[in-house]
């Protein structure tokens, strides 16, 4: 990727699809893989993507993933159709959950979820609009090593 | 210490057939929680839980764990098991409990985070 025109790809999610849970994440982590990026590049993006992805099955209807990658970042856009959060601030605080009984006897709501995506990006941003849906926007700064 | 030489000091049982126990263990993580093990755990780290359901597949998958150890004697549910395979993650099984086995690992000279 010589020039800065992004490589664009889009993964759909469905909600409630957890025999796929991970899915659109691990095709996310191998194509990251495959164009160079750092392994650190790779890992925090394959995490950032994972939670974003498990957030749709829990919640969500379903939702588009957008994938953008440049030689200097990678981006990933979520946008779901769902319940929305009607509290953003309180949904970022680490060990706040809104899983259901079910979920959490698998494992799933630890309330890292959105903490995990914050600290594995360099920008961060959710817009929510209750009763229709999440935008998440989230920005990885690569180091710039792209070999193919 | 590599996975081979864990699975028989500690007399562990390996779920997935046919995939290469010469990789290299760094250290552990022990939790149920997939975004605790998701946030913590480190590469060619050896993952300790109670959970068998194929989601523990990804976790290991994306975050490059050397295996997940089934603690207490139990086996993965045999979607996780045809899943595993797929993505070459290692199932692991051992017949005592998280504290037990991490203790036993921690002799052995492997650490947490």
């Amino acid at each position: 990727m010589a020039s800065e025109e992004a490589y664009r790809r889009e993964f759909q999610v469905k909600g409630g699809d957890f025999a796929n849970a991970g899915a659109a994440a691990c095709a996310i982590k191998e194509l990251l893989k495959e164009f160079g990026l750092s392994p650190r590049t790779v890992r925090r993006a394959a995490v950032a993507a994972y939670e974003a992805e498990m957030n749709v099955i829990m919640y969500a209807r379903k939702a588009r993933i957008g994938l953008a990658v440049t030689p200097r970042e990678v981006r990933l856009v979520v946008d779901d159709r769902g319940p929305g959060i009607a509290d953003v601030e309180l949904a970022m605080t680490e060990g706040y959950s809104t899983a259901t009984a079910e979920m959490r006897e698998l494992g799933f709501g630890a309330g890292m979820g959105l903490p995990n995506i914050k600290k594995n990006s360099d920008r961060f941003e959710i817009v929510s609009e209750p009763g229709r849906g999440t935008r998440l926007d989230i920005l990885i700064r690569t180091n710039g090593h792209v070999t193919s | 210490m590599t996975l081979d030489e864990l699975v028989s000091r500690l007399d562990l049982k390996v779920f997935t057939p046919g995939l290469p126990l010469d990789r290299p263990v760094r250290g552990g993580y022990a939790s149920d929680l997939l975004s605790d093990v998701v946030g913590h755990a480190r590469p060619d780290d050896l993952w300790l839980t109670m959970q068998v359901h194929p989601n523990i597949v990804a976790v290991a998958a994306l975050k490059e764990l050397a295996a997940v150890v089934l603690v207490n004697g139990r086996g993965p549910a045999p979607e996780t098991l045809e899943l595993a395979v797929r993505e070459k993650v290692l199932l692991l099984g051992a017949g005592i409990g998280a504290f037990e086995l991490a203790g036993r690992l921690y002799g052995l000279g492997l650490k947490g985070s």
